[in-house]
């Protein structure tokens, strides 16, 4: 009964699956991410919001939903759901309590971008991104599980939210929004980016993990790969190749194979690789050596 | 300054679970919930196996990481290092579970006792406040409290110590101030050799493991 700890050898029981945090927990992480990265992808790439109390800008209205519902599921996580008030008492320390602060501010502000009222539609892409910024700075503050403690997890966590949100903005192109060439250029960069970070983050927290959190990781690696990366890459290009009505089928199938690839690494990473350390013991003791 | 601490001597602890029922008995903790564990680990191959065991449980940090994520402040650190957590204020989102890179932390959703229905005891001890909400060891800090307003010294005075200080029928367990240089966790650890859990993850963890005597 022998595992590595941060490299050095140690003595004590494997690993196990946390189990505080379920799907409700990743829910937040997956609908979030995607919900800001879709707001930012509609003020970057969709132009002036042109929504108005009878038309709201239907983009703008499905991103502050998903990440309604993340935080919905995270309501559902908590033991006290009507004491849920408490979540904002601790902005100084608590990545959580900046998240929901954040939160308190996105939605109006993404109201009056929904509306139409000029200039917020990029008051709310900021703020999308800083409370994305709070969500991705939460795994890694929780020093209970060497699957999140690399450096390289928040910039992951920002890329993926970014692939997701402009997959789903791909994805509504065929019946929302036009699709840029800039929006598929952006795409297929942060498609790159993204598995270039998700490697050097697998070598980065590779030493700390037992067999079974790798096991899930380089799953997740594969299919961020394969439908993560190469699919929507090839779909990307061949949508640009061809033009016309194909494209935007192309297009809206490259989105959702980079919002389903993002929403999986997150949803395993929160539940399939979350092994704690265990206990571990650097010295086992020497009996009979010590006086009453 | 005081700082209160644990030392647990793994050559003499025998694995008895004593501390782990007067822990329950003292706290009134239900099922499957174990402030105080002992862990019965086993090594090497036949016949050259040993068992060492372990008692684990709340450390104590003095940077603990459950107190920093906290979105509700529950989680507070005394000026004397105990971590407490305010069950009136926790929303029981489990964030400090994750956090706590011992397993320290528990959250039970619903009430439940040993055989079913609840005894007359677990009926006069149940305390709903700590019902899906985290969990831990509190070191006692009830006792020590009370001790000390009665000019008691926890660690020395059982009335004042931890219950499974008091219950560990090997004195494997010692409680006492690190900041006090006479008390009996300082000379232990001064006169042995000790190490303290995951300590490259710099949470300070304020219990230490003796495993020799210090060379002489």
């Amino acid at each position: 009964m022998s595992n590595k700890q941060g490299g050095a050898s140690a003595f004590g029981p494997n690993p196990w699956l946390q189990t505080s945090w379920d799907w409700r927990a990743a829910g937040n992480f997956m609908c979030g991410g995607a919900g800001t990265g879709l707001l930012m992808a509609r003020a970057l790439f969709g132009g002036p919001t042109q929504g108005s109390l009878w038309s709201p800008d239907w983009i703008v209205f499905i991103g502050l939903a998903l990440v309604g519902l993340g935080l919905l599921c995270v309501w559902l996580e908590i033991g006290r759901p009507l004491r849920a008030i408490n979540v904002f008492f601790n902005p100084r320390t608590s990545w959580m309590s900046r998240e929901a602060f954040v939160g308190l501010l996105l939605f109006p502000a993404g109201l009056a971008a929904m509306l139409g009222v000029p200039g917020w539609n990029l008051v709310m892409a900021a703020l999308a991104l800083v409370f994305l910024y709070c969500q991705s700075r939460m795994l890694p503050a929780a020093r209970g599980i060497p699957a999140w403690r690399s450096g390289l997890f928040s910039p992951l966590f920002l890329l993926t939210a970014g692939c997701e949100g402009l997959g789903i903005f791909m994805l509504l192109g065929l019946f929302l929004t036009q699709v840029s060439g800039a929006a598929l250029i952006s795409l297929l960069a942060l498609l790159l980016l993204r598995l270039m970070v998700w490697r050097r983050y697998r070598r980065d927290v590779d030493a700390s993990l037992v067999a079974r959190a790798r096991s899930a990781l380089d799953q997740a690696g594969r299919t961020l790969m394969l439908g993560g990366t190469l699919l929507p890459g090839v779909l990307l290009i061949a949508a640009w190749l061809l033009g016309g009505h194909a494209a935007s089928l192309l297009l809206a199938l490259a989105g959702a194979c980079a919002a389903a690839t993002g929403a999986s690494v997150k949803f395993t990473l929160v539940t399939r690789a979350s092994y704690n350390q265990g206990f571990a013991l650097f010295k086992l003791p020497v009996r009979g050596v010590r006086t009453p | 300054m005081t700082r209160w601490a644990m030392t647990a001597d793994l050559r003499r602890c025998v694995g008895c679970q004593t501390c782990t029922a007067a822990c329950k008995h003292t706290n009134a903790t239900p099922p499957e919930v174990q402030w105080r564990r002992v862990l019965d680990m086993e090594f090497g191959e036949y016949p050259d196996v040993k068992r060492v065991f372990v008692p684990v449980g709340c450390q104590h940090c003095e940077d603990p990481p459950c107190m920093h994520v906290c979105p509700t402040t529950a989680t507070k650190q005394r000026p004397d290092g105990i971590v407490t957590i305010d069950y009136d204020i926790c929303i029981g989102c489990s964030y400090c579970a994750v956090a706590c890179p011992y397993q320290a932390r528990y959250k039970t959703d619903k009430a439940s006792f040993a055989f079913g229905a609840p005894s007359q005891s677990e009926s006069q001890r149940r305390d709903d406040s700590r019902l899906a909400v985290a969990t831990k060891c509190t070191f006692c800090v009830d006792r020590i409290d009370s001790g000390l307003a009665a000019g008691l010294k926890p660690g020395v005075d059982p009335a004042a110590t931890p219950a499974c200080v008091n219950s560990c029928i090997a004195d494997a367990l010692a409680f006492g101030d690190l900041e006090d240089p006479k008390s009996n966790v300082s000379q232990l650890l001064a006169n042995n050799q000790s190490f303290r859990m995951h300590e490259e993850l710099g949470t300070g963890p304020g219990f230490h493991y003796l495993w020799d005597k210090v060379d002489t």
